[in-house]
């Protein structure tokens, strides 16, 4: 029985994580209470402003920022209360891929090094072993191994050093990656090439992701649900088409209005958002978004809204949702 | 034309690096009615941002510029230095993409935005702050009067593109370059400040160019549009025409790798492969035949020139324009 409970449990589950920075005699908020988990294969796409804690989540998701509280199964297991060898060895099965595909990689180590480094870390002996890998990596994402290994990562363009970033999280094999905004830093030709890139290598290597970007549009083209943040916690999830089709938060509507359409007809819609969201280091009481809310009453500064089921698998934070 | 408040013509412009010579613009020709907004659209080292350069003659010194760039009836590279100061401080402004950098840290708010006031308008230190805070006000910053005294670093990035506007505004220019001003900005973020610079725009009759990498952020706002590609303008139209009929298969290709809001999770986008061409090695014939599915043997051969065919504002550089009959979707 216990066996077949962990087959049907999802990969990734957090569950009420607290993340907070000590800034001076100050607390930022930047990780409130979250809970959300992923499916085995699924992708999760997790957008937000910045400030909103999306990396923080990302990276305390990795154990990389440890959280005040609040747990992290990957696989049943609690990331959280490991530490030293037991999470070592756990960090090959979760990567992480970052912003800045060029301040990723260092400038003075040749890209079959920084590819073969996780391997190396994971204690791979074997140099032919190594070598095979590598190859095997930077031939998936499109590079040319023998033509690349050997060089350093200035004498590539801003997409070739995300290719080579992929490379290195594909190296072990990993089940699950966390992509912090990895299309940011790059043009529109580029980043619809690395987006299919990883799509392609989540079909190929049976990946899992946290997929976090700013960009809702960018998030909606790989994502299987999405989970919107603002402030520290999560206003809304649901499968990615639902959630777009009819979003239940006001925030998640706000900032589908923003984007900018490439269509001359669509006159943009004057100034949908007002206002800039608060410092995390005083977070204002009850729903946080209510100072930036069209909705908001004074229930919204009384008690802070919990996610409700508003439709099959869309939950939202918000006590006066969009119909 | 007489009317136009800006006309750039045959204006090249020429970086000499170790690799040799870089030719970051390439002979572009555009103009400008006063009111109007002209967006620049390409993707980074396309030449966008050393074209606007140009016309603010604000080129790194071993630059080599040439050509002629008309403007309110002078022209700014034979110009003076001493008037070309005083011409980019009360008739063309500029606000540049990153507001940390483009502020001085070190200086307060006020101190930015009075010397500028005080220095171009000849006004004195009550007058120049009145009128700053009325200019904070505009740009939509609370308690424009505490500002003042505050420093970059205490303000949002919003906030500092905000007072970098205000700055660009404040000696009422006939002409302000937007080059990628929303870029390091959040969505919502984004969106207030596009406002903002509309309708001040409005507000003024000043012309805008905005530059930028995104064609959602132009297509809304300008009147007309000019896509760049490897230092060349490869397509230029009114927006409307550009967006309904575009005939350089660059122009489609862009906007095609787009994620689109209506298109269904998973479905692949359509990327330009490749990348755009090593500028110190120009390619003898079109730029983009390397990327394009439409090339063919002319396009390696020779560069197409920039020519209009049914509508006389609607210019493209290609020898096999796509006839458009709907819009592309994703």
């Amino acid at each position: 029985m216990m066996q077949l409970v962990v087959r049907d449990e999802p990969l990734l589950h957090v569950d009420n994580l607290v993340v907070e920075y000590g800034l001076g005699n100050k607390t930022v908020h930047a990780v409130s209470g979250v809970s959300l988990h992923v499916a085995r294969g699924e992708t999760l796409g997790l957008v937000g402003e910045s400030g909103c804690g999306k990396s923080t989540l990302g990276r305390a998701v990795l154990q990389l920022r440890r959280a005040k509280s609040g747990r992290v199964l990957f696989d049943g297991e609690d990331l959280t209360a490991m530490g030293g060898e037991a999470l070592r060895r756990m960090r090959r099965r979760v990567q992480l891929i970052f912003q800045d595909p060029i301040a990723s990689l260092n400038p003075r180590r040749r890209i079959g090094d920084i590819v073969a480094e996780p391997l190396i870390i994971a204690g791979v002996k074997d140099g032919t072993e190594r070598k095979r890998r590598v190859h095997e990596v930077l031939a998936a994402v499109g590079l040319d191994p023998d033509l690349v290994a050997g060089r350093l990562p200035h004498e590539f363009s801003g997409g070739q050093c995300q290719r080579i970033s992929i490379a290195r999280s594909l190296v072990l094999n990993p089940e699950f990656i966390v992509c912090d905004e990895p299309v940011s830093a790059l043009d529109v030709s580029i980043r619809a090439q690395i987006l299919n890139l990883l799509e392609e290598m989540k079909a190929r290597f049976g990946l899992t992701l946290l997929f976090i970007a700013h960009d809702l549009a960018v998030v909606k083209a790989v994502s299987d649900r999405v989970a919107v943040m603002y402030l520290g916690r999560l206003c809304e999830v649901g499968p990615s088409e639902q959630l777009f089709a009819k979003p239940a938060h006001p925030y998640t509507g706000l900032l589908l209005q923003a984007i900018p359409v490439p269509d001359p007809d669509v006159r943009p819609a004057e100034s949908v958002a007002t206002g800039e969201p608060p410092s995390p280091i005083a977070p204002p009481s009850g729903c946080r978004f209510r100072t930036r809310c069209p909705r908001a009453d004074q229930r919204c500064s009384a008690e802070m809204p919990e996610l409700r089921e508003v439709a099959i698998g869309q939950f939202a934070a918000c006590h006066h949702p969009l119909a | 034309m007489s009317t136009q408040l800006l006309t750039i013509e045959d204006v090249a412009v020429e970086l000499p690096t170790p690799r040799g010579n870089l030719r970051a613009v390439d002979h572009v020709d555009l103009s400008l009615g006063a009111g109007r907004t002209l967006g620049i659209v390409g993707e980074s080292g396309c030449g966008k941002t050393m074209l606007s350069r140009a016309i603010l003659q604000l080129l790194p010194k071993k630059a080599k510029l040439s050509g002629r760039v008309m403007f309110d009836g002078q022209d700014l590279v034979r110009l003076a230095p001493a008037s070309l100061r005083r011409l980019r401080a009360r008739d063309l402004a500029v606000v540049f993409q990153d507001p940390m950098t483009s502020l001085n840290p070190v200086l307060t708010i006020g101190t930015q935005l009075m010397e500028t006031i005080q220095e171009h308008l000849e006004l004195d230190a009550p007058a120049a702050r009145k009128r700053s805070i009325e200019l904070l006000a505009a740009v939509g910053i609370p308690a424009p009067e505490q500002r003042l005294a505050q420093y970059p670093h205490q303000c949002s990035g919003g906030m500092r593109q905000r007072i970098a506007i205000a700055i660009a505004l404040s000696c009422e220019p006939k002409l302000l370059i937007a080059d990628e001003p929303t870029t390091a900005l959040d969505v919502t973020i984004q969106a207030q400040i596009l406002d903002l610079l509309a309708r001040e725009q409005r507000r003024r009759h000043m012309a805008m160019i905005i530059i930028t990498h995104d064609l959602g952020v132009v297509a809304g706002r300008a009147d007309e549009v000019a896509v760049m590609y490897a230092g060349r303008v490869v397509e230029r139209a009114p927006t409307q025409a550009l967006f309904k009929r575009m005939h350089m298969p660059y122009t489609e290709a862009l906007l095609a790798a787009i994620p689109k809001l209506e298109t269904a999770p998973h479905t692949p986008l359509p990327a330009i492969s490749g990348r755009p061409p090593d500028p110190t090695r120009p390619l003898r014939g079109c730029s983009f035949a390397p990327r394009c599915r439409y090339a063919a043997g002319a396009c390696r051969e020779a560069k197409p020139e920039l020519k209009s065919a049914e509508m006389p504002d609607h210019l493209y550089a290609c020898f096999h324009p796509i006839q458009m009959a709907e819009g592309i979707g994703a």
